[in-house]
């Protein structure tokens, strides 16, 4: 069970941080959203969406720093795989109005039929993704 | 100022969140996804500990009548499932898939993976900056077909 217990409380700290800025801020924690702020101000609500990804840099920069060891074997995914991986990623959460956390973490919680709808279609298409690049690009 | 600084800490939980149930490891990820090969169900108990607590918590909150530093609530209106909405989830999930990064671990990445956290984040913004675009070419047109 310690093999999931940090998972689990991992999960646990990102829905009270999410929890916390609905509180303070009456906003959703959604890092799509917050990262297209960095190219596209929203004039007036840009500075709490930048304070929140420098905490979470922040706090990964710090539990690095302790040397916490999360990192296994890198996959040997080519470097442009990457890339365009977050090129589509990119349009596909300003199309769809949100990603892993917004939708997932918050929109979730909130029981909004969109997100919901949205979790499922992304987890799907990840998983046929996953699949076909092992399928066709193995062993890489 | 200060309704920044708690922006700042609850940006702080999330990334410690993102490290220590491992999500800033795109191995974990794409192993949760391969679901047909060797699973790893570690992102499963990261969603559950996540979602059990906003579905718990936002409830009551959201019945407040305003949020503590702020004068209201601002969430997404709309619950209509339109088709940019599929095909946008759909695409995502390609994105997913392909890179092993969503944006929160991808931006976490920088302190462990710098390479592949730029090329992630570089390719992040450019899709983002491109679906501006288009939006904006489409509006152009409507406008331009309206005369």
């Amino acid at each position: 069970m310690t093999e999931y217990g940090l998972p689990l409380l991992g999960g646990v700290l990102i829905g009270l941080s999410a929890t916390l800025l609905l509180a303070i801020n009456g906003r959703i924690a959604g890092i799509s959203g917050m990262l297209h702020s960095l190219v596209h101000p929203v004039p007036n609500q840009t500075y709490w969406r930048w304070f929140f990804l420098a905490g979470l840099l922040s706090a990964s920069f710090l539990l690095k720093m302790v040397s916490y060891e999360a990192i296994e074997v890198p996959l040997p995914h080519p470097l442009w795989m990457i890339g365009l991986g977050g090129f589509i990623a990119g349009i596909g959460t300003r199309m769809s109005g949100g990603c892993t956390s917004g939708h997932g973490v918050c929109g979730l919680g909130r029981r909004s039929p969109r997100s919901i709808v949205a979790t499922v279609l992304f987890m799907f298409s990840g998983m046929v993704t996953v699949y076909l690049v092992r399928i066709f690009a193995e062993p890489y | 100022m200060k309704r920044n600084l708690w922006a700042a800490f609850a940006g702080f939980l999330f990334g410690t969140g993102l490290v220590i149930s491992q999500m800033v490891d795109r191995v974990r990820v794409i192993g949760f996804l391969d679901i047909l090969g060797d699973w790893d169900p570690t992102l499963l108990f990261v969603m559950l500990g996540a979602v059990s607590v906003t579905l718990v918590l936002f409830k009551p909150i959201l019945k407040w009548s305003s949020p503590l530093m702020v004068d209201n609530f601002a969430l997404p209106k709309s619950s209509k499932v339109t088709s940019s909405l599929i095909v946008g989830a759909l695409l995502f999930g390609v994105g997913w898939g392909l890179s092993g990064y969503c944006p929160g671990p991808g931006l976490a990445a920088l302190a462990w993976r710098l390479k592949e956290a730029v090329v992630v984040l570089t390719g992040f913004m450019l899709g983002s900056l491109c679906h501006g675009w288009l939006v904006y070419l489409r509006r152009g047109k409507q406008v331009a077909s309206k005369r």
